[in-house]
C-alpha cells in the first residue's frame, strides 16, 4: 500500500517535471526572445534600444546561456513565485492570472459534482430498469446531450434566461461586484452565477458518463456475486447498492483525473461565450499574441493542477479497492 | 418415508424472449427430504440451475415460475407455497437465508470483491437474526470455525481474493448456513475445485448433514459426484425429471435410457485401456425447440417408434421410484 503510494508520488514528480520543461519549450518556441520582441515593441513605439543595451538585457536575462541554464533559472525563478512578465499585459504573470486560475478550479470542480450527482443516478436507474420508457428517455436526452456543442446549450440558455428572467447571465459576478475586492457578499453572488456555466459545462461529460455507468452496472448485475447477494434474503435495492453500484463505481475514481483536463478545455469556448474570468480565454489570447510567458506559465499550472488531479484520483481508487489496498494490484 | 421439507409439483419457469418461449423448467416434480441429499443431475442447459433459483424465487427477468407449486415446511411448522409469493415479497425473503441457502459454482465470483468476507456473512445474520454486530461477528467467528477455517478470528477481516479456492467454498457454505437453514441448495459446489479440496468440500457437507439433519439439494452433472453424495436422485432432461429413486436403485438398475446413457459416460479405472469413452449421441436441443413426444427420442438408442416421437410419456412408477419412457409402459 505504502508502496503504491510512493511509486505514484514519484510518477507524479517526474511527470511535474515533464510538464515544467514543456511549459519551457513553449515559451522557448517562437523565433527570436524575449529581447528581440521587445525591441520590436519598442521600434513599433517610436523608440528604439542600442545594441549595447541587449546586450545587457540578454545578461542580465540570462538569455546568451544555454537552453538547460535558461530553463534552471525559469523554475528557480518559479520556485520563489515569480513568474516573469506578461508581455502583452506588461504585468506579472500571477498578477494577470490573479483569480482565473481558482475560478477556473472551482467551476470544474462544480461541473464535476453536478456530472456526478446527475450520471450515477441516472445511470444506476437506466441498468436497473434496462430498455423501460425512462431508459429510452434518459438515452436520447443523453445522445443529444453528447452531439449538442456545449457552447450551443450556453446560447440557448442565455437566449432563454435573458427572454424569461430579464437577466444576463453573462459572467461569475454581477457587474456591482466584479471589481471590488472578495467579501461574503461577492462570494454569495458568485455562487448564484456558479449553476447555469457548471450546468452547460457538465452536461456533456454527464450523458458519457452515464452510458459508462449504465454499461458497468449491466455487466455487474449479470455477476454470480448479485445472485448469492439476492440468495441472502436482502431487498432489491440493498442488494443492487450494495454490490453491483459498488463495484461500478470503480471506474469513476479513475475518472477524476480524466475529467479534470477536460473541463478546462471544454470551458474554453463556454468562457469566451459567456464571458467567464477563467483562465481558458486568457490561454488562447496568450497564444495569439505570442505572449509565451504569460502562455508557458498557464500551462505549467494546469498541468501540475491536473498532476495533483491525478495523485488524488490514485488515492481514492485505492480507498474503493481492497485489492490494490491490500497490495494485490 | 417421512414427509418431505420441500415438495415440488409440476414447476414450470419459462423465459419470454424475442425468440420465443423458452421452458427452462417444464413439469418438474421432486421431493427434499430432512437429512437426506436429492442428486439433481443432468447435461448442461437441462434446466437444474433454474430449477435451483425458481425454489429460492430468485428467478431472474425475463424469465418466471408460470405454474406448479413448491411446497415448503417451514421451521414454524406451517407449510407455503412459495410458488405463490412474489418473488420481491418480504414473506419470500424471509425465505432466503433462514430456510432455504444457496452455495453455488464459482466461490470466487460469487463472492464480491469489495467487502471482507465477514461483512458478507454478518450480514444476513443481522437481517434475519436481528442480531448486535458483535454478536453477529462472533456468530460468524463461530461459524468459519465450523466450516474448518484456520483462524477465524482473524481470516474474517479477510477479503475473498485473499483466500484459496478450497476455503473460499468453505467460507460460502459458512455463510449460507449462517441463518440456520433447513434446505441447502448445492449447485455444482465443487466444479470449480481441485480433486483434492473436492473430495475435502464434499466431507464437510456430509459432516454438517449429519450434524444439523440439513436437507441437501446437491445440482451437478457429475455422476461420480451423485454416487458419493446423494441418498435420492432425480435425473433431469430438458427442464423435466425423467427419472427419480433412491441412488442405490437407479445405479443398480437404471430405468430411463438417458440415464443408462449418463452412466455409461463415467470414466472408471477399470475400463480397458485406449478404448473411447461412450458419449451421448446428438446434444441437447434448445429448450424453445423441444422435440415433439418423449423429448429424448431423438437423441434415444431405444427409441420404440412413433410412439416416443408424438406421446408425451407419463410418469410410471411405484413408492419413490418414478421413470417417464414407454419402455415401462405407459404407452397409449
Amino acid at each position: 500500500m505504502i508502496t503504491f503510494v510512493v511509486r505514484r508520488l514519484l510518477l507524479a514528480i517526474v511527470t511535474t517535471w515533464l510538464i515544467s520543461v514543456l511549459s519551457f519549450a513553449i515559451i522557448q518556441l517562437p523565433p527570436g526572445d524575449f529581447v528581440d520582441t521587445y525591441i520590436a515593441q519598442m521600434a513599433a513605439s517610436g523608440s528604439s534600444v542600442s545594441a549595447q543595451a541587449a546586450e545587457a538585457m540578454r545578461k542580465m536575462y540570462g538569455l546568451d546561456r544555454p537552453f538547460y541554464v535558461q530553463y534552471g533559472k525559469w523554475v528557480g525563478r518559479i520556485v520563489h513565485g515569480d513568474f516573469g512578465e506578461s508581455m502583452e499585459w506588461r504585468r506579472p504573470v500571477l498578477e494577470v492570472i490573479g483569480d482565473r486560475l481558482w475560478l477556473t478550479v472551482l467551476l470544474a470542480f462544480a461541473a464535476l459534482i453536478i456530472t456526478w450527482g446527475l450520471a450515477l443516478p441516472i445511470g444506476i436507474y437506466s441498468a436497473v430498469r434496462q430498455y423501460s420508457i425512462g431508459d429510452y428517455l434518459f438515452t436520447l436526452v443523453g445522445f443529444v446531450g453528447i452531439a449538442v456543442p456545449n457552447f450551443l446549450l450556453a446560447l440557448v440558455l442565455m437566449y432563454f434566461s435573458f427572454r424569461w428572467f430579464g437577466a444576463s447571465v453573462g459572467g461569475l459576478f454581477s457587474a456591482k461586484y466584479s471589481l471590488l475586492p472578495w467579501s461574503w457578499g461577492k462570494v454569495w453572488d458568485l455562487m448564484k452565477h456558479l449553476p447555469l456555466p457548471a450546468v452547460v459545462l457538465a452536461l456533456g461529460g454527464t450523458a458519457q458518463l452515464v452510458r459508462i455507468m449504465r454499461a458497468n452496472l449491466l455487466d455487474e448485475l449479470r455477476r454470480p456475486y448479485v445472485v448469492t447477494a439476492r440468495a441472502k434474503g436482502l431487498t432489491e435495492t440493498r442488494v443492487v447498492l450494495k454490490y453491483p453500484v459498488r463495484a461500478a463505481l470503480n471506474p469513476f475514481a479513475s475518472n477524476i483525473a480524466y475529467l479534470f483536463p477536460f473541463l478546462v478545455s471544454g470551458s474554453v469556448i463556454i468562457s469566451i461565450v459567456l464571458g467567464l474570468p477563467t483562465v481558458g480565454p486568457l490561454l488562447v489570447e496568450a497564444l495569439i499574441s505570442q505572449d509565451m510567458f504569460l502562455a508557458g506559465s498557464i500551462v505549467l499550472l494546469l498541468g501540475v493542477l491536473t498532476v495533483i488531479g491525478t495523485f488524488i484520483s490514485d488515492l481514492v481508487l485505492m480507498w474503493v479497492d481492497p485489492r490494490l489496498r491490500q497490495g494485490m494490484g | 418415508m417421512a414427509e418431505p421439507l420441500l415438495s415440488v409439483r409440476g414447476l414450470r419457469t419459462h423465459f419470454e424472449t424475442p425468440e420465443g418461449t423458452i421452458r427452462a423448467v417444464d413439469d418438474l416434480d421432486f421431493d427434499v427430504f430432512e437429512g437426506r441429499t436429492l442428486g439433481v443431475v443432468g447435461e448442461s442447459g437441462c434446466g437444474k440451475s433454474v430449477a435451483a433459483r425458481s425454489v429460492l424465487g430468485i428467478v431472474e427477468k425475463p424469465g418466471r415460475v408460470v405454474g406448479g407449486r413448491i411446497l415448503l415446511r417451514t421451521h414454524a411448522g406451517d407449510t407455503l407455497d412459495l410458488a405463490a409469493l412474489p418473488q420481491d415479497s418480504a414473506a419470500y425473503r424471509a425465505i432466503r437465508g433462514p430456510e432455504i441457502a444457496l452455495v453455488f459454482q464459482e466461490p470466487m465470483a460469487s463472492f464480491s470483491q469489495y467487502y471482507t468476507i465477514g461483512n458478507q456473512i454478518t450480514e444476513a445474520i443481522r437481517l434475519h437474526l436481528r442480531l448486535s454486530r458483535s454478536a453477529a461477528r462472533a456468530r460468524a467467528i463461530e461459524l468459519l470455525d465450523m466450516v474448518g477455517v484456520p483462524q477465524p478470528s482473524r481470516r474474517i477481516d479477510e477479503y475473498p481474493f485473499q483466500l484459496s479456492g478450497g476455503l473460499r467454498q468453505r467460507v460460502m457454505i459458512a455463510m449460507a448456513l449462517a441463518c440456520d437453514p433447513r434446505i441447502l441448495i448445492a449447485d455444482e459446489p465443487t466444479t470449480a475445485l481441485d480433486v483434492t479440496t473436492q473430495a475435502q468440500i464434499l466431507d464437510l457437507l456430509r459432516e454438517l448433514q449429519a450434524k444439523r439433519g440439513l436437507a441437501i439439494i446437491l445440482i451437478t452433472h457429475d455422476m461420480g459426484v451423485i454416487a458419493e453424495m446423494a441418498h435420492d436422485v432425480a435425473v433431469m432432461y430438458l427442464g423435466r425429471a425423467v427419472e427419480t429413486g433412491p441412488v442405490a436403485d437407479i445405479f443398480a438398475a437404471p430405468a430411463h435410457p438417458y440415464t443408462r446413457a449418463l452412466l455409461r459416460s463415467i470414466p472408471t479405472v477399470l475400463a480397458k485401456p485406449r478404448t473411447h469413452l461412450p458419449t451421448i449421441a446428438g446434444s441437447i436441443p434448445m429448450p424453445s425447440a423441444r422435440p415433439a413426444g418423449c423429448a429424448f427420442s431423438p437423441r434415444c438408442s431405444e427409441v420404440l417408434g412413433d410412439v416416443c416421437r408424438q406421446t408425451e410419456p407419463p410418469a410410471i412408477g411405484e413408492g419413490a421410484r418414478s421413470v417417464r419412457c414407454f419402455l415401462h409402459g405407459g404407452a397409449p
